[in-house]
C-alpha cells in the first residue's frame, strides 16, 4: 500500500541516530492513526483485541459530535434570538464579515444559526487543539513517550465546557494548565488523578470568574445579559424558570457550548454505554446519587432556599449535569477502577452536585467541582473496595 | 568559617525547608498573596527560628528528654508572643493581614524541626546561625511565591502597580486564582520542579518503576 510504504520509508529517520530522532513521538502518532501499532507485548499473558486506547479515544471524540453540532446550532439560535429581541442587526466583530458572506442573522434558519455558532466554537476548539497539542508533543518529545490520543477527548471536552464568549487567550491558558499541570507533571496520560479538561476549566473558573460565570457570558451577543436557568432556580425556584422542561431537555437554553442539550448528550453517551467505553456503573451511580439527594431535599423542604424544592428531572436537564455524567465522570483514568468502586464514585458525584447546587450559595452550578472532588477520592474508594475483597476472601478460607 | 557558611546558606538552595523538606507549607500558602505581607512573615519567622534555636541550645543539656517538646514549645511560644506584640505595636495593618498566622508560627514545622534536629545537639552560636539560615531559605521561597502571586494576581509589587489592570484602564486582566491560597501550591510546585531540574541530586528515587516498553521495530 502506498501510504504504508511512505511511512516505512520515513521511519528510519525518526529512530535513534536518525535525522529527526527528537520527533519520533510525532511520527508514531501519525503512523498509528492509520495502522495498528507495530509493538507487541512480549512478557506475560495478554488479551488481543482490535480496540486499543487510540480507537477508544477516537470513538469518545466522535460520540461528542451530537452535543457539539447541536451546541453550535444553539449558540447561533440563542444569539440570533437575543439580537432580534434587542433590535441589534449584526454583531460588530470580525465574525460579521464572514457571516455576511455566508449567511444571515435569522434565528429561524438552521444554516444561519450553525454558521454563527461555528464561528464561535471553532476558534475556541482550534486554539485548544493547537496550544494543548503543542504541550502534548513537547512533553512527548522531551520525555520520550508517545503522543496520546487522550488529548483528542480532553480538547473537545474542554472546548465544549466553555461559554461561547470566552476570550481565546484564556482558552490557551486554561488548556495549558489542564495539560501541563493536571496531566503531564504527573507523568502523562494514565497517571493524571484529575480530569485534565475539568482541571483546565476549573483554573479558568477561579482565575477569570467574569468570563466563566454570571449572567452576561452565556449568550454570544455583546451587551446581552440573561440569568441562566440555574440562577433563576436559585432565586425563585421552579416557578421562576423562564424555560420549559422540554426546551431544557432538547437544549434550547443558554449555557456552555456543549452542555445544553441533554438529548444530544444522551445520544452520544448512549453510544458510549452500548460500546462499553463509558462505564454504565458510573453513569448509574451519578444519576442515582443525584436522584436520592434531590428527593431528600424535596422532602426536607426549606422556607428560605427555593432550590430545596427543585425536582430531580430539573437537575438532570439543567447546567452541565448530563454532560459531566456522560463524558467527564466516565474518564477511565481519573474514575474508580473497581466495579463496586464505580458505584460509590458515581454516587459521590451525584450527591455532591446536588449539595453544591442547593446548599452552597456561591455557586449555582456544581458539576465541575463535584467531579473534581470525586476524582480525588477515587483511589481511596478503590483502596477500600480492594481491602474489603481481601477481607472477605480471608474470612472464607479460615 | 566554611562550616558557618554552609549552615547559613545551604538551606537557601541545597536544603530549602519548603522546597526539599516540604515544611512550613501552611503559612507559605496563606500569607503570600502580597509581597509586603510575605516579607514581614519571613522576617518574623527568621527571627523566631534564630532565637528559639539560640535559647534552646543554651539549655539543651538541662532539658529532660521526655518533656523536651513541651519545653521547646514554651520557648517558641514566648518568642512568638513577643513578635506578635511588636507587630501589633509597630505594623498594625500588616499584623491584621497576617491575622492568626503570626500566632501559628508556634506550630510551624520549620521552627520545631530546627529546634529538635539542630539546636538540641549544637552550641548556641551555631544554632543561632542555623536558625537564620533556615529562616532565609523560608524567606527566599516566600518572596518568590509572593512575587508571582502579587504580580499575576493584582498586577502589583509591594502595592506599586507594575501591570496596569483592565479595571484601571490598562491591558492586564488580573488572574483571580493567584489571589487564592491554592495557587501557592502550583507556584511552589513549579519552583520545586525548576529547582530539581537544576540540582538533580534533590530528585527523590521513584517509589516504583514501570517496566520498559518492548518495542519491536521489525514486526508489522
Amino acid at each position: 500500500m502506498g501510504l504504508r510504504k511512505v511511512l516505512d520509508d520515513m521511519e528510519p529517520h525518526f529512530h535513534t541516530g536518525g535525522k529527526y530522532e527528537n520527533w519520533y513521538a510525532l511520527y508514531e502518532a501519525v503512523d498509528t492513526i492509520f495502522y495498528r501499532p507495530s509493538s507487541v507485548t512480549k512478557a506475560s499473558s495478554h488479551v488481543r483485541d482490535a480496540v486499543d486506547m487510540k480507537r477508544i479515544m477516537i470513538l469518545v471524540w466522535m460520540c461528542t459530535f451530537p452535543a457539539m453540532f447541536f451546541g453550535m446550532y444553539n449558540i447561533g439560535f440563542q444569539a440570533n434570538t437575543a439580537m432580534e429581541a434587542m433590535g441589534v442587526a449584526s454583531p460588530d466583530t470580525w465574525r460579521h464579515s464572514i457571516i455576511g458572506a455566508l449567511s444571515g442573522y435569522s434565528a429561524a434558519s438552521l444554516w444561519d444559526n450553525m454558521i454563527y455558532g461555528a464561528l464561535h466554537f471553532l476558534p475556541v476548539y482550534l486554539v485548544t487543539f493547537i496550544v494543548g497539542g503543542f504541550w502534548e508533543v513537547l512533553f512527548a518529545a522531551v520525555r520520550k513517550h508517545e503522543v496520546n490520543e487522550g488529548f483528542f477527548v480532553t480538547s473537545i471536552l474542554f472546548a465544549l465546557s466553555l461559554p461561547a464568549t470566552i476570550p481565546l487567550w484564556q482558552v490557551a491558558l486554561g488548556i495549558t494548565f489542564g495539560v501541563v499541570l493536571a496531566k503531564e507533571v504527573f507523568g502523562g496520560t494514565g497517571k493524571n488523578f484529575l480530569n485534565p479538561a475539568l482541571a483546565g476549566r476549573a483554573f479558568l473558573f477561579f482565575a477569570y470568574p467574569a468570563s466563566m460565570s454570571g449572567d452576561a457570558v452565556w449568550t454570544a451577543v455583546d451587551g446581552f445579559s440573561g440569568a441562566t436557568a440555574l440562577s433563576q432556580l436559585a432565586a425563585d425556584g421552579v416557578a421562576g424558570l423562564s424555560v420549559a422542561w422540554s426546551d431544557a431537555f432538547f437544549g434550547f437554553v443558554q449555557g456552555s457550548m456543549g452542555e445544553t442539550s441533554t438529548f444530544a448528550i444522551l445520544i452520544g453517551g448512549g453510544a458510549l454505554l452500548v460500546m462499553r467505553i463509558a462505564a454504565w456503573r458510573i453513569v448509574a451511580g451519578v444519576f442515582l446519587g443525584m436522584l436520592g439527594v434531590s428527593v431528600l431535599f424535596n422532602l426536607i423542604g426549606s422556607d428560605t432556599n427555593p432550590m430545596f424544592a427543585t425536582p430531580w428531572y430539573w437537575h438532570l436537564v439543567l447546567g452541565g449535569f448530563a454532560f459531566g455524567m456522560m463524558y467527564m465522570a466516565t474518564d477511565p483514568v481519573s474514575a474508580s477502577m473497581t466495579n463496586t468502586g464505580k458505584w460509590f464514585y458515581g454516587a459521590l458525584i451525584g450527591i455532591m452536585v446536588v449539595l453544591i447546587r442547593v446548599v452552597n450559595p456561591a455557586y449555582p452550578e456544581g458539576m465541575m467541582l463535584a467531579i473534581l472532588f470525586a476524582n480525588l477520592f477515587s483511589p481511596f474508594i478503590d483502596h477500600f473496595v480492594v481491602q474489603a475483597n481481601i477481607k472477605r476472601r480471608k474470612a472464607r478460607n479460615v | 568559617m566554611s562550616e558557618v557558611r554552609k549552615v547559613l546558606f545551604a538551606p537557601i538552595m541545597n536544603n530549602n525547608p519548603i522546597a526539599l523538606q516540604i515544611l512550613g507549607i501552611c503559612s507559605a500558602l496563606a500569607v503570600t498573596s502580597s509581597l509586603s505581607v510575605s516579607l514581614v512573615m519571613a522576617i518574623a519567622l527568621t527571627l523566631v527560628t534564630a532565637f528559639s534555636n539560640f535559647f534552646i541550645a543554651i539549655i539543651r543539656n538541662h532539658i529532660p528528654s521526655s518533656i523536651r517538646i513541651i519545653v521547646q514549645m514554651i520557648v517558641i511560644a514566648s518568642l512568638v508572643i513577643v513578635v506578635d506584640q511588636i507587630l501589633k505595636a509597630y505594623a498594625f495593618e500588616i499584623s491584621k493581614q497576617l491575622s492568626v498566622f503570626v500566632g501559628l508560627i508556634i506550630t510551624n514545622c520549620i521552627v520545631m524541626g530546627r529546634a529538635e534536629a539542630y539546636a538540641m545537639k549544637n552550641p548556641p552560636g551555631m544554632s543561632f546561625i542555623d536558625g537564620i539560615g533556615n529562616g532565609l531559605g523560608y524567606s527566599a521561597m516566600l518572596l518568590v511565591v509572593g512575587f508571582f502571586r502579587e504580580l499575576l494576581g493584582a498586577g502589583k509589587l509591594f502595592g506599586v502597580e507594575i501591570f496596569q489592570t483592565v479595571q484601571n484602564g490598562g491591558w492586564y486582566q488580573p488572574n483571580g486564582l493567584m489571589l487564592l491560597p491554592p495557587s501557592a501550591f502550583f507556584v511552589i510546585g513549579l519552583v520545586i520542579w525548576a529547582l530539581r531540574s537544576w540540582k538533580t541530586d534533590q530528585v527523590e528515587a521513584p517509589d516504583f518503576k514501570i517496566a520498559a516498553n518492548s518495542r519491536v521495530q521489525e514486526a508489522h
